[in-house]
């Protein structure tokens, strides 16, 4: 056969449907390899979500869970806590919450799906130290019209009872609030967004 | 080569003639040794390429020898690499070997690629060669980053939280990404193990095709010189460049002489001061990574500082970490946006001699604001840094076609 009687096109055609379907299959067989890398089955039993029973909760009492690695905190708010979230507003780097690393569907001075229980991620956001909860309006060593709210040991950052941070303190943005929801009256779960949520 | 009758065939010779017809050694030695025909004007800054490969070797024969002793595992490494330090047999020298080769890595190739910013090497016909280069020094920063997390201090932990956090800012994929990158939630064992891997066996093999690239592109074109003319246009009766010399053996002396200086200089460091003042190992990588406490001050090693200040003078977390990565990617277009009609400074004119200062400048003083804590008057600094590092190529782009040169000589000078 002379070189006159190839069907260029013809093998054109064959050329690019072999290489077009070699470089699907290359792709697929590329996918096993590439999900190793994901977080193993073990890795996401550890960094599931975690179910917490607050229905012993008492009114101004903090429960600290951990979840992936992080301790979390769930604290059920006084309503007159609620009501004084919004008195300090003056004092914050940003009480709306703007710069804040906190689902969409948390917002305001209470930062929660229910204002009575706020769900947050403890680690100050300067270095990662856990603040202490002092909960007692009044005069404090190191502020004296404290409100109630988490002190930092570390490096003297100061929160509100929503874990909103002060101006002039050296954390940067409020505590993060992680993703949760309520599974029923008594139950959070973290780690989770309610559903129909982002 | 197939009539073996006419030749010697005693001893050695008759050894490599036996080689000879089965394998292309004499041929490949003469091909890129005896026959291969370069500038005679080399200077100083023609040591750095056979130093970078002195330096490989080091990093790899260390590397080799640390591998049998260390753990990567998050429990245990930490603990490994002080059991090298204090109780393998030499396994002192054996891992300052292998920090003070990491540092000296990146000495010699920034001094190699601003050579080619002097000489224009990276100008046509050599774009290719460039681009290799800036893969090897791209998997280098790559190699040095996954490295840098092994010994599992403070600064490896946060270290890594940071970098791998970078990707977090890409806008969709950033989250699923970074869980991709560290195999789990948080910076972990799964992390440590991967990037093990990767930097014993995968960046080092595509470091060695990457090299192996570079080196055949220069090969091909041959190396360009200090005056930047090219020598075959000058050639003798014999086809012979009248300004070349053959590499062996003549820059092969050269650079043995290199190497001696360089292992001088560098012995000093690896015997006397290897922690270089915090510079190559630093202090807070003494303490064991602590997921709970951050440092006070978290820093990348000196050698990424000048890339971590601009990251740092950019207020947008994305819009940082795209700058920063401009900052590298903008010298892979060098060739492409130096379109002066000279290759080397010394014909280019005063206004390349000036830009290049300014540029050079710029680095430095990046690298030394990325090291400082960050001043508010730090920042201001940086971004001022940053614009002048970016202008440079600007600069360069719009006034290297223009700008009147001066004339090049016929025959290279010294």
């Amino acid at each position: 056969m002379s070189s006159d009687d190839v069907n260029k096109g013809r093998r054109r055609f064959l050329v690019a449907t072999t290489a077009v379907v070699g470089g699907v299959g290359v792709g697929l067989a590329a996918v096993p390899f590439i999900k190793s890398w994901m977080p193993s089955a073990k890795a996401q039993a550890i960094g599931g979500p975690v179910e917490v029973n607050i229905g012993k909760l008492k009114e101004g009492q903090l429960l600290k869970v951990q979840w992936r690695g992080q301790t979390i905190g769930v604290l059920r708010r006084t309503p007159e806590m609620v009501a004084d979230l919004a008195k300090v507003d003056g004092v914050l780097a940003d009480p709306e919450s703007a710069k804040a690393d906190q689902p969409e569907y948390v917002s305001g001075e209470a930062r929660a799906l229910n204002p009575e229980f706020l769900v947050v991620n403890m680690h100050c956001t300067h270095l990662g130290c856990i603040p202490q909860m002092i909960p007692q309006v009044g005069p404090q060593p190191f502020d004296e019209n404290w409100n109630g709210g988490f002190y930092c040991p570390c490096h003297k950052s100061k929160f509100d009872l929503s874990g909103r941070v002060f101006k002039g303190v050296p954390a940067p943005t409020n505590l993060k609030i992680p993703p949760y929801s309520f599974l029923d009256d008594s139950t959070v779960m973290i780690g989770v967004s309610p559903q129909g949520a982002v | 080569m197939a009539n073996s009758k006419s030749r010697v065939s005693s001893g050695a010779n008759a050894l490599l003639n036996w080689f000879d017809d089965r394998l292309p050694v004499s041929k490949f030695w003469k091909a890129t040794m005896t026959g291969y025909i370069a500038p005679k004007n080399f200077n100083f800054w023609y040591y750095l390429g056979s130093l970078a490969l002195l330096v490989l070797v080091i990093q790899i024969f260390s590397g080799i020898l640390l591998a049998m002793h260390y753990k990567p595992s998050a429990t245990e490494a930490f603990a490994s690499v002080e059991y090298i330090m204090r109780d393998v047999e030499w396994g002192w020298l054996i891992r300052y070997m292998h920090t003070t080769g990491a540092s000296f890595f990146f000495i010699v190739i920034y001094l190699h690629m601003f050579r080619s910013l002097l000489y224009g090497s990276h100008k046509a016909p050599r774009e290719l060669l460039w681009v290799f280069g800036m893969f090897i020094y791209v998997a280098l920063m790559a190699e040095a980053f996954l490295g840098y997390i092994l010994p599992w201090g403070q600064m490896s932990y946060w270290g890594a939280q940071v970098i791998i956090n970078l990707f977090g800012a890409l806008p969709g994929i950033g989250e699923p990404l970074t869980q991709w990158i560290r195999g789990d939630y948080f910076i972990s064992d799964a992390t440590l193990n991967r990037f093990f891997a990767l930097h014993v066996i995968a960046v080092p093999l595509a470091l060695f095709g990457l090299i192996l690239l570079h080196l055949v592109a220069l090969r091909e074109n041959g190396s360009n010189n200090p005056d930047g003319i090219d020598i075959k246009k000058n050639k003798d009766a014999d086809g012979n460049p009248v300004d070349g010399i053959p590499f062996h053996p003549y820059y092969t002396i050269k650079d043995i002489f290199g190497v001696g200086f360089f292992l001088i200089l560098f012995s000093f460091i690896l015997f006397f001061w290897p922690e270089a003042g915090g510079l190559f190992l630093e202090h807070d990588n003494f303490i064991p990574a602590d997921p709970l406490v951050t440092p006070e001050h978290i820093k990348p090693v000196w050698y990424f500082t000048p890339f971590y200040a601009i990251l740092k003078a950019v207020p947008d977390k994305l819009l940082g970490v795209l700058t920063m990565g401009a900052s590298v990617g903008v010298l892979f277009l060098l060739p492409w946006l130096d379109r002066s009609p000279v290759r080397s400074i010394r014909y280019k004119g005063l206004w390349y001699k000036i830009l290049l200062g300014l540029f050079t400048i710029a680095f430095i003083r990046l690298g030394l604001l990325g090291m400082a804590e960050g001043t508010p008057a730090q920042t201001w600094e940086m971004r001022f840094w940053t614009l002048v590092y970016f202008m440079f190529f600007v600069l360069l782009f719009f006034i290297s076609p223009k700008a009147k040169t001066k004339p090049e000589p016929d025959r290279v000078t010294h």
